[in-house]
């Protein structure tokens, strides 16, 4: 036991220098090189350039006719976890993501060999105030959760308006929220308790040798504190532009700004006001219909979201999607003219603003983390196929030189390999079926 | 801007017969036929190369001219310089007409209750004004063959064109019984029995699709001698599979059960079209064997196993191909049939190269269905169902500019692009 923890204390992220040469380099933030170089020493970019020469035993690898982009980021995923849904409750702000991290999921090599770098792993939807997320680094071949874990990303929390957790708790629990209306109650209850809480700590605070005793602690509460103080940033899974709506007005009333919208199929309808008063949406490229709220969609979404201000991504949702984000992304092209920079800023330094990590990853500059992936075509053709992943100067992913079995653990209880044809992508909801049955839950984002 | 002032463009040359009697603000605008000449295109005719500088002469819903010499008589003449013409692209399975919100039950008609009910007729609830539907046909994606799913024979699909008034109207002219083969698979996480249990179920299935078989065969026999039969719907439809008047269309995926399938259908004397084949790649030398065609896909695709390769899907509709399997492409889809073209693009990158995908999204499943002769390529004689394009219409940086089914323009519009158009600068804007 003693071991294991002095183990868990000690782990530190392995980092990698590399030296990938004569590459057009994506930068995001400063255009394209052609023919450029760079370099990247202890999991850090230390220049891009043109003939950078490799220090003694650092690994050249020849990208000429490639492209060479910062690694994506999936803002919103929910692969490498092995619960997604603490369903008992309209607010479970005390949970977090990072007890159920599981680095060994499949999940996280497949994102890899598509160029993501970098995920999200959220709390699902079935609460109104769910739980706090995990920014996780796809550092694939550990065993220790914590390896996966990014260094330093601010803490994010969950929210969840609309159809999931009116269904979850009105129509599953009967209880508040069954409406829209009762969403809005439960947020502002829970933050006004809060202020009510953080009052009573800094009474007895401001007078310790008093004679009340100390409120009793609550974790919930306190996170929701932590909220209303600024040191989270709510990811707000959401949909219709009335609920949109609700959330900026309510967190304007309380001094709230580190906000996001997740999905935000109808964000396109309150663009100018996501764009002034939030960090942006989070956004599929193109679905829809799959459940009432998101009838009224468009897959002009993320363009008319972008072109109104709004910090705009394009996430995955799905262990899928997650595998091709830089062509969900092209999709704006279809939809909407977006140019090359504008798509990949979708994937890159637009779902890094949102986590607030846009100082360390999300694009290709001098100082940031050596995340990075190497395409054989540009990135937004449909034909484009991701070569080499690497993580902190790490290459985790090699087209041509991994093994087809990625497996780290096998389960000794299954003695035939099961094979999925309806695999759950999407896990948004998983975790409420179980509880309130099949029938309420015909989709799952 | 460039592409959207295009197509904006498009949509408003579409208008200019309208304008005169416009009364109304923002009249509809309508799919409407008469004789196009489409001039100095490149035509990716599929079937017979690519011809530069070419124009194709749409008349009375037939594709009436391939070449350089047309005559403009009378024909409406609209210049694709610098364009591109494709046959429109055929989706091999959807559900597309039949569902409208996947979650709201009451709009869901792809999904009978009982196990053997080949007699439903997903034609019958093909509703002509989907939303879906416009928002599917401006991806050029103009044929589908929608699908009923669920038991062991949930119903009989049916081709339909996207442009019309009533399913009759949209029909185009291919039927198949859906059967859905008994399954050792796991149908998902979710699915915790026993592999003994899954074992035995499939066991199960499979007597009792050979019993149902059975009688379906002696309903068939008895009825072509002339016995007078009591009214059952479901066996009159399953004796037109054995009569070979209908195709039987088997989803089957996991390998083993794909074997299975090829055994079971082997010594029937009936018509097969494979559809899904998750794990055809694995054995894609059987398949090859068996003559049946394959209708694969999504393409888009997690890997049926964890230890898979993760490009399995990808991968899988070129593997088939290049064993000898003759390979279709489908979506699999309701709402997002629109991404058929993405769906062939990743099997072409994936293995199956881009002409070969090309064609497993127009003449390959034309030809499986049994309408080559009116479908799937640009030529003199078939029906015009066609797309033009400003480059490779997989590529998401491409624009469809004209879409045609059956020789109507379509109008380049659906709710996704009016509310572009209504909220791209929204008017008001911030404040109150």
């Amino acid at each position: 036991m003693l071991g294991l923890i002095s183990l868990n204390g000690l782990a530190q992220a392995p980092k990698g220098s590399v030296l990938i040469q004569n590459a057009t380099v994506i930068t995001i933030t400063n255009g394209n090189m052609e023919d450029a170089d760079v370099l990247v020493e202890d999991g850090i970019i230390k220049k891009i350039g043109q003939d950078l020469r490799a220090p003694n035993g650092v690994e050249v690898i020849d990208a000429t006719g490639k492209y060479l982009m910062p690694g994506i980021i999936d803002a919103h995923s929910h692969q490498g976890l092995d619960v997604v849904n603490e369903a008992s409750a309209p607010i479970t702000s005390e949970v977090q993501m990072k007890d159920v991290v599981n680095p060994t999921s499949i999940g996280l090599y497949r994102a890899l060999a598509g160029g993501v770098t970098v995920s999200h792993a959220m709390h699902g939807s079935a609460n109104v105030i769910g739980g706090q997320n995990a920014t996780i680094k796809h550092r694939w071949g550990t065993i220790n959760p914590e390896d996966i874990i990014m260094e330093d990303a601010p803490r994010t929390i969950k929210f969840a308006l609309g159809e999931n957790p009116t269904r979850v708790h009105g129509r599953g629990n009967g209880i508040q929220p069954r409406t829209r209306m009762g969403v809005e109650a439960i947020i502002r209850n829970g933050f006004n308790e809060a202020l009510q809480y953080k009052k009573a700590w800094e009474d007895y605070n401001s007078n310790p040798n008093g004679s009340t005793n100390p409120p009793r602690y609550n974790e919930r509460l306190q996170t929701l504190v932590d909220i209303l103080d600024g040191k989270i940033i709510i990811h707000c899974h959401s949909y219709r532009a009335d609920e949109i709506y609700m959330l900026i007005n309510v967190c304007k009333e309380f001094g709230v700004d580190k906000l996001v919208f997740q999905h935000t199929n109808e964000g396109f309808k309150v663009a100018p006001e996501i764009a002034k008063y939030t960090m942006g949406a989070s956004v599929f490229a193109d679905w829809w219909a799959y459940k009432f709220e998101v009838y009224y969609s468009t897959a002009y979404n993320a363009a008319i979201l972008s072109r109104n201000g709004a910090i705009t991504s394009i996430n995955s949702d799905s262990g899928e999607l997650i595998r091709h984000l830089y062509h969900e992304a092209a999709k704006t092209q279809r939809y909407g003219d977006l140019t090359d920079e504008e798509a990949l800023a979708l994937i890159t330094i637009n779902p890094a603003r949102q986590l607030g990590i846009d100082d360390k990853i999300g694009s290709i500059e001098e100082g940031k983390h050596g995340d990075l992936v190497i395409f054989n075509e540009h990135p937004l053709s449909v034909y484009a196929i991701p070569q080499m992943t690497f993580v902190d100067g790490i290459k985790y992913f090699d087209i041509n030189e991994d093994a087809d079995d990625q497996r780290i653990s096998v389960s000794p209880t299954e003695m035939v390999e099961p094979i999925y044809l309806t695999e759950e992508n999407h896990r948004c909801m998983q975790g409420t079926i179980r509880y309130y049955g099949e029938n309420l839950f015909k989709h799952s984002h | 801007m460039k592409k959207t002032k295009n197509i904006l463009f498009a949509f408003l040359l579409a208008l200019i017969p309208f304008m005169v009697s416009a009364q109304i603000d923002g009249e509809f605008v309508k799919a409407r036929t008469g004789t196009f000449l489409l001039k100095n295109a490149t035509v990716m005719t599929v079937t017979n190369g690519t011809l530069e500088n070419a124009s194709v002469l749409i008349k009375d819903g037939m594709i009436a001219g391939v070449g350089t010499n047309l005559s403009e008589d009378g024909a409406e003449v609209i210049d694709l310089s610098g364009m591109f013409i494709y046959p429109g692209m055929i989706d091999g399975g959807t559900s597309l007409g039949a569902v409208e919100v996947n979650s709201v039950a009451e709009t869901v008609d792809n999904r009978e209750i009982g196990n053997v009910t080949p007699n439903m007729q997903i034609l019958t609830t093909i509703n002509p004004n989907s939303v879906a539907i416009p928002v599917t046909r401006v991806s050029g994606v103009t044929t589908v063959l929608s699908k009923p799913v669920g038991g062991l024979f949930p119903g009989t699909a049916a081709l339909i064109n996207l442009n019309g008034y009533t399913p009759d109207q949209m029909y185009a002219g291919f039927k198949g019984v859906v059967m859905n083969f008994p399954s050792s698979a796991r149908r998902g996480r979710f699915d915790r029995r026993s592999d003994d249990d899954i074992e035995k179920a499939k066991e199960k299935a499979v007597k009792e699709a050979n019993d149902i078989w059975e009688n379906a065969v002696n309903f068939h026999q008895m009825q072509s001698e002339g016995a007078e039969m009591q009214y059952y719907p479901e066996m009159e439809q399953l004796a037109k599979v054995v009569a070979k008047e209908l195709p039987l269309l088997i989803e089957v995926n996991a390998a083993s059960d794909i074997l299975n399938a090829i055994d079971w259908v082997e010594g029937k004397d009936i018509n097969v079209i494979f559809m899904g084949c998750d794990e055809g790649w694995r054995v894609a030398e059987e398949l090859a064997e068996s003559g049946i065609p394959v209708i694969a896909g999504p393409v888009q695709d997690l890997p049926t196993r964890a230890s898979d390769r993760y490009d399995a899907a990808y991968a899988n509709p070129g593997k088939m191909m290049k064993a000898g399997v003759k390979v279709a492409i489908r979506t699999n889809e309701v709402e997002n049939v629109r991404n058929l073209p993405f769906h062939a693009a990743y099997a072409g990158a994936y293995g199956m190269g881009k002409e070969e995908a090309l064609k497993a999204v127009t003449i390959v499943p034309a030809e499986i269905f049994g309408v080559a002769d009116k479908y799937g390529s640009i030529e003199e004689g078939k029906r015009a169902n066609l797309l033009v394009s400003t480059g490779d219409p997989f590529e998401t940086s491409s624009d469809i500019m004209h879409v045609f089914i059956e020789g109507y323009r379509i109008p380049l519009s659906n709710r996704h692009i009016r509310l572009y158009q209504e909220f791209l600068e929204r008017d008001p804007g911030l404040g109150n």
